[in-house]
């Protein structure tokens, strides 16, 4: 029988500081069976041996368009890479993957990555991002937070923590580290993965953890401009002022708000629903069957750099007043 | 095709996604698709005019961007209308800045 790809191939984006662990983990996940129709496309050949059929190595370059359009940052080898590989898929020149994890440099940010697989003409109809998986060092990681703002977008970007060292690692260090994160990205699973198995189903389902609120106050986080915090909102939102609202948002703040994830109430709508963004790279908006609970009100949360939060919930407050304006508006020249 | 770069089967704008299961649009309907562009057109206008811009649906399936001298552009999706409106009258389009929103806040 001839194996079919899947219509898309989920991609998992494993990312982490230098030294943080990224490639144990990776050793590790391609151990288990559950990943053994998985290709990896790797940027350097580490200390770590990787003994997998398919590891591409990749020399990676930004290629920003001269236009300068965010949208279309495309990762030009990247995008070379997996179209080589979809294609040698599927004239069979490799054996059938079904899911593709991509290992980034420590310095490297997410965003040029996830927005490939959205820009890319070719690759959008193939693939699929699947989460970001961020590893943090549970030794140097609180350090590292402080130090380099690299370590810390990729913490706020992650859709799942792993925390590594942590046999290495005491608990005085382990517990403000988790805390920090905890405070960071309050949406991200993080999971202790040095001692015990690996939870590979819950790293591998990255991105469609269940949505937390933030509990209020905000979650600053000390010594860093990065900052976690929600907006709760009772009323039904109108979708066309907030689309309105975050594409305006994000087209001139959008490289400093690291995430903004969102469980909807939308106006004649009876059903929530979930947007999720990575600075100026939002995803397609999902439909879900029911509430995960009985609050039924909308809760935006963002991460974001270096930016007031009370003036985003201040211009989140006006253009839903527009909203509610221009649908009263339309209503009556519908005559609905 | 992305408007601001020109590449031809450019990105899907999540404020404007395709019909397909589990995705949340109202792109799925013809009548709701029409409802939600005018709604946009109204709200997005009472932004864009206080940068002297107007804007009108293009087709059903673009928006045009105008001054009020006549200097235009066509516009695929809400995401990239911001950056139009910047190109076209050398502003910052900032829904954060105080200014605007108290401007807003006085229009309602």
């Amino acid at each position: 029988m001839i194996e079919e790809a899947p219509a898309f191939t989920p991609v998992t984006l494993l990312t982490g500081f230098l030294g943080s662990g990224k490639t144990t983990l990776l050793r590790r996940l391609l151990g288990d069976p559950a990943l053994h129709d998985t290709a990896v496309i790797i940027n350097e050949f580490g200390e770590v041996a990787l003994d997998h059929l398919l590891v591409e190595r990749l020399d990676g370059e930004t290629v920003l368009l001269g236009s300068g359009c965010l949208c279309c940052t495309v990762r030009g080898e990247l995008a070379a890479t997996m179209r080589d590989l979809h294609s040698r898929r599927e004239r069979g020149a490799i054996p059938m993957f079904r899911r593709l994890v991509i290992e980034s440099t420590g310095l490297a940010d997410p965003f040029p990555v996830l927005s490939t697989l959205r820009a890319d003409p070719v690759l959008r109809h193939h693939f699929r991002a699947a989460g970001v998986v961020t590893t943090v060092d549970a030794v140097n990681g609180l350090a590292q937070l402080d130090r380099h703002v690299e370590s810390m977008r990729q913490a706020a970007m992650a859709d799942v923590i792993a925390l590594t060292k942590t046999d290495i690692a005491g608990d005085e260090a382990i517990m403000p580290l988790q805390a920090r994160l905890g405070a960071l990205n309050p949406q991200a699973p993080l999971f202790r993965i040095a001692d015990g198995p690996l939870p590979v189903n819950a790293l591998l389902a990255a991105g469609r953890s269940p949505f937390k609120a933030v509990g209020e106050p905000d979650g600053t986080i000390a010594h860093t401009k990065a900052r976690a915090f929600s907006i709760v909102v009772e009323e039904p939102i109108d979708w066309s002022s907030f689309g309105v609202w975050l594409t305006m948002l994000l087209n001139r703040h959008g490289t400093r708000i690291l995430r903004v994830k969102g469980l909807l109430a939308l106006r004649g709508e009876a059903r929530p629903v979930a947007v999720d963004g990575v600075q100026s790279l939002v995803h397609a908006p999902t439909h879900l069957e029911r509430w995960p609970d009985g609050d039924r009100r909308s809760k935006l949360v963002f991460i974001v750099e270096d930016l007031d939060p009370e003036l985003i919930r201040r211009s989140f407050a006006a253009f839903a007043r527009l909203g509610r304006a221009g649908t009263a508006a339309l209503a009556s020249a519908d005559g609905t | 095709m992305c408007a601001l770069c020109g590449s031809l089967g450019g990105d899907e704008d999540w404020t404007d996604a395709v019909a397909r299961e589990g995705v949340f649009t109202r792109n799925d309907d013809p009548a709701r698709r029409r409802r939600e562009r005018a709604r946009r057109v109204e709200v997005a206008s009472r932004v864009l005019k206080l940068y002297g811009l107007r804007l009108s649906d293009w087709q059903g399936a673009a928006f045009l961007l105008a001054t009020f001298t006549g200097k235009s552009e066509i516009v695929g999706d809400l995401s990239h209308l911001w950056a139009a409106a910047e190109r076209l009258t050398g502003a910052t389009c900032d829904p954060l800045d105080p200014d605007v929103l108290a401007r807003l806040d006085a229009d309602d």
